[in-house]
């Protein structure tokens, strides 16, 4: 008894440290997340399948130059300083844009970010002659920056970029270009493929593992340069899986702690076990956009007008479990650039009939329209049955209907090419659904309203053509006051909405599900989100 | 025996270029465009002709064949259009997985389906007839994918007993055959089984009430012989057949279910093959094809040459 009493101190001292090893070892918090895509982004630097993947193997591992704010859900993000701390533009020659490097930050690989890596990194996309061009990453990240003409490191620390014209908005498309490590892409022999698998970047996490269309997993970077936004998970699992009830049945079994976009029918199921459904604010929109070319039925404003008031976009989101909201235009009446349109969308049948009759229509005298749809796939939500319920809505205001389905990779070649390609016209085609982004001026706003980008040149697909919408576009790519932007990108909206551009039905909410294991998750109203925001028990 | 072999070799060799030909042309019939996988959707059109020609998608097809015809026959399948990694590898990777599910689903089919089978046979018109019969006809008809998710459903959602999806808790890459990675086997084995098990539960039960009515097997029990030993004579006859059907159903599973691999995410050539398809990721694709149709020769080669060594009268033939 004395013996043991004798050695009561060393016990009571060894238990307490045995605990905090035994915890240390055990510490690591782990956050699997299914996503819905069918195999892992790109992890070279420009992530491909699209601007939701950015999330995942883009702002994780790398940093932009100008960043978007991701870690805030109660407003829309802005753009802030990335790894440049500051920007301006030459107050001589408007296309000159001078950016000052952040001083300090490391690649993972441990080596330094300096000018020069910017301008390594441009060539990779840019320039074809460079050693370091990689025509895939080229083609994800070219047709977002498509201002930037020349480019040049002026010091250490200072980037010099010129863009082809003068363009204000030119900072928005810089959240798209990511910054890797030149140093490391010769220590992987020059060799892209062998990059993808141990990429290096500024961002908050480091790949740790990939395994290709099975998983990625990425774990923290303590040494982070923000430090607002050290990632509260040790590790984040990374899992493909693309079919929507099994990420749910994953979430459900406990093989995954977050998914996204769960399917509407398991929503109730969800609820009931206590798991946590998140959505937001989501640069999206799920539009007809119509052909305003001669010929089109949708030429004249009051059937498109009539379109618009002919829809119980309640009803549409009742359909998706409440995953929608309905669209009062392009864009969400929260954004700042939704402006004060006098054309209200919303639910007036009556008012619809009225307009399709002066017209000169009605359900006994109806107007015929083909719209070219896609079976489904990303951002066309329930594709199918929600196009089933527009053409029953328009068939009450005396609109028939006719629908030409194909599948998404189909549909986006029919979109390229414009409505006055001869595969729509020759089809009389007069009309397209397809899901857009509307994440920034550009993506939401200007790509369809500006005549200089009427398909093939650009996605104006239905070759809208407004001599004051120019002016004001024109306007807006020579002013730098971002105050009188954001009035002038209002402007822009108003204008599309009064002249009914398109049939704006509801926007996506970008639902999570995350089981109560997760005890935060900030939803930026944005398709970039910020996984250094999870938190797990 | 010998020259019978190399008949059927020379007789494989017209089927694999024939296969080749329809691996690389079946693609080309698709609507969509193969760039869609790595370009943005607008993505313009300079950006486009630049990807045609990085991928050598400009050539005229004759001569896209002809190239991928000889990279193929140098072992190299190409690059895939949407990852950027080689095809074999992917295509190699996928067939691993896909092999090992193939694998248990089919020993469990076969031995399923012939132990039903030769019972029902044996017991024609008695209720265990009726419900090996019932078995096989639920086998082949029941939609798999509606299968897999009510297995999932009552298996991993409500009793918690198994996973839901994957191919083992750190991927395939980590596999082992141990307890706690073929728990993850379990349930996409179970559903792929049944089209085997139902298949080969019909043969055997038309087989084997057809020997039972063979003069051969009254001679055999009018001599006394045992009923273990009659059993073993009636195994004998039907084996070549059941080989054959068997040879079949593996290389039906070995091209694995798009729909069963889509619904336990299993990371096999089902799964690829609908990846690649969705992705119109063309040199994926037409690797996938040719390795799987080159497996299916490669089988039914194997099969003919096995059934002359159980049946010395078929290599006579």
């Amino acid at each position: 008894m004395r013996s043991l009493l004798k050695k009561m101190p060393a016990w009571l001292t060894a238990l307490p440290l045995t605990i905090c090893l035994q915890t240390g070892l055990h510490a690591e918090t782990v956050a699997k997340y299914g996503i819905s895509m069918a195999d892992i982004p790109l992890t070279t630097g420009q992530p491909d399948r699209g601007a939701g993947a950015y999330q995942f193997t883009g702002h994780t591992i790398y940093d932009p130059l100008i960043a978007w704010e991701a870690n805030i859900g109660n407003r829309p993000g802005k753009l802030i300083p990335g790894l440049a701390t500051s920007w301006k533009v030459d107050p001589v020659d408007h296309k000159k844009w001078l950016f000052t490097i952040r001083k300090g930050v490391k690649f993972h690989d441990g080596s330094d970010l300096k000018a020069s890596s910017v301008v390594w990194n441009l060539d990779k996309v840019l320039s074809d002659k460079s050693p370091q061009f990689d025509a895939k990453q080229s083609a994800q990240v070219r047709p977002r920056i498509p201002s930037i003409a020349t480019y040049r490191a002026v010091d250490e620390f200072t980037v010099e970029i010129t863009t082809k014209n003068v363009d204000a908005l030119f900072p928005y498309q810089l959240p798209w270009f990511l910054i890797g490590s030149p140093a490391q892409w010769e220590n992987m022999g020059k060799d892209w493929s062998k990059v993808a698998t141990q990429p290096s970047g500024t961002g908050p996490f480091k790949l740790d593992k990939l395994v290709p269309r099975e998983r990625a997993e990425l774990v923290r970077n303590a040494s982070y340069w923000d430090k607002t936004r050290i990632p509260k998970t040790d590790r984040i699992v990374l899992i493909p899986i693309p079919d929507a009830m099994t990420r749910a049945n994953a979430l459900l079994n406990g093989q995954v702690d977050i998914i996204e976009s769960p399917p509407p029918d398991v929503l109730p199921q969800l609820k009931s076990s206590n798991f946590k459904l998140v959505t937001n604010v989501t640069p999206h929109v799920w539009p007809y956009h119509f052909s305003t070319y001669p010929g089109s039925p949708w030429t004249d404003i009051r059937v498109r007008k009539a379109a618009n008031l002919a829809i119980d976009r309640n009803a549409i989101v009742k359909l998706l479990n409440g995953l929608a909201v309905p669209a009062k235009g392009q864009l969400d009446s929260t954004s700042p650039w939704f402006g004060k349109p006098s054309f209200k969308i919303g639910y007036d049948l009556p008012q619809a009939k009225a307009l399709m009759a002066q017209a000169g229509y009605s359900p006994s005298k109806p107007l015929k329209a083909k719209i070219i749809i896609a079976q489904g796939g990303t951002g066309q939500m329930l594709s199918l049955p929600m196009n089933e319920f527009i053409q029953q809505s328009l068939a009450e205001i005396g609109i028939q209907l006719e629908f030409e389905v194909v599948e998404l990779e189909n549909l986006y070649l029919h979109w390229r090419s414009g409505a006055k390609a001869d595969m729509n016209a020759g089809k009389d085609i007069t009309g397209i659904n397809l899901g857009y982004v509307t994440a920034d001026p550009f993506y939401a706003l200007t790509r369809f309203v500006d005549s200089r980008y009427i398909a093939p040149n650009g996605v104006n697909w239905g070759g809208y053509s407004n001599p004051k919408m120019d002016t004001t576009l024109d306007t807006l790519r020579n002013n730098f006051d971002t105050k009188v932007q954001d009035g002038l990108l209002a402007e822009v909206h108003q204008t599309m909405v009064d002249d009914a551009l398109m049939l704006w039905v509801v926007h996506d909410v970008n639902p999570h599900a995350l089981s109560p294991k997760v005890l935060e998750f900030v939803q930026a109203q944005h398709w970039f989100q910020d996984l250094t925001t999870i938190r797990m028990k | 025996m010998l020259s019978y072999i190399l008949k059927r070799l020379l007789f494989a060799l017209p089927i694999a270029l024939s296969v080749t030909v329809v691996s690389f042309m079946l693609v080309y019939l698709a609507p969509g465009d193969p760039l869609n996988a790595i370009a943005p959707a607008d993505a313009p059109a300079d950006v486009i002709q630049a990807l045609k020609s990085a991928y050598g998608l400009d050539k005229p097809v004759p001569v896209q064949y002809a190239l991928w015809l000889w990279r193929a026959l140098h072992g190299d399948l190409g690059t895939s259009i949407s990852s950027g990694r080689a095809v074999l590898g992917e295509v190699l990777g996928a067939v691993s997985n896909t092999f090992m599910l193939a694998i248990v689903a089919s020993l469990i089919g076969v031995c399923m389906g012939c132990m039903l089978g030769a019972l029902a046979g044996y017991r024609r018109g008695s209720w265990i007839d009726k419900i090996a019969t019932t078995l096989s006809v639920i086998g082949v008809s029941i939609p798999h994918y509606w299968l897999g998710l009510v297995l999932t459903i009552i298996f991993s959602i409500t009793l918690g007993w198994l996973p839901a999806m994957g191919a083992g808790p750190g991927g395939s890459s980590d596999w082992v055959w141990d307890f706690e990675h073929l728990r993850f086997l379990v349930l996409p084995a179970t559903t792929l089984c049944v089209i085997p098990m139902g298949i080969i539960t019909r043969t055997v039960r038309a087989l084997v009430a057809d020997m039972l009515e063979q003069e051969f097997v009254t001679a055999l029990r009018a001599r006394g012989i045992s009923s273990t030993a009659v059993f073993r004579h009636i195994a004998k006859n039907t084996a070549p057949t059941v080989l054959a059907v068997t040879g079949l159903q593996i290389g039906y599973l070995m091209g694995g279910s798009i729909l069963v691999e889509t619904v336990f995410a299993w990371p096999g050539t089902g799964f690829l093959l609908n990846t690649a398809i969705f992705q119109r990721d063309i040199p994926l694709l037409q690797g996938t094809l040719l390795v799987l149709c080159m497996i299916f020769v490669v089988l039914n080669l194997i099969v003919d040459i096995i059934q002359p060594l159980i049946d010395p009268r078929m290599g006579r033939a």
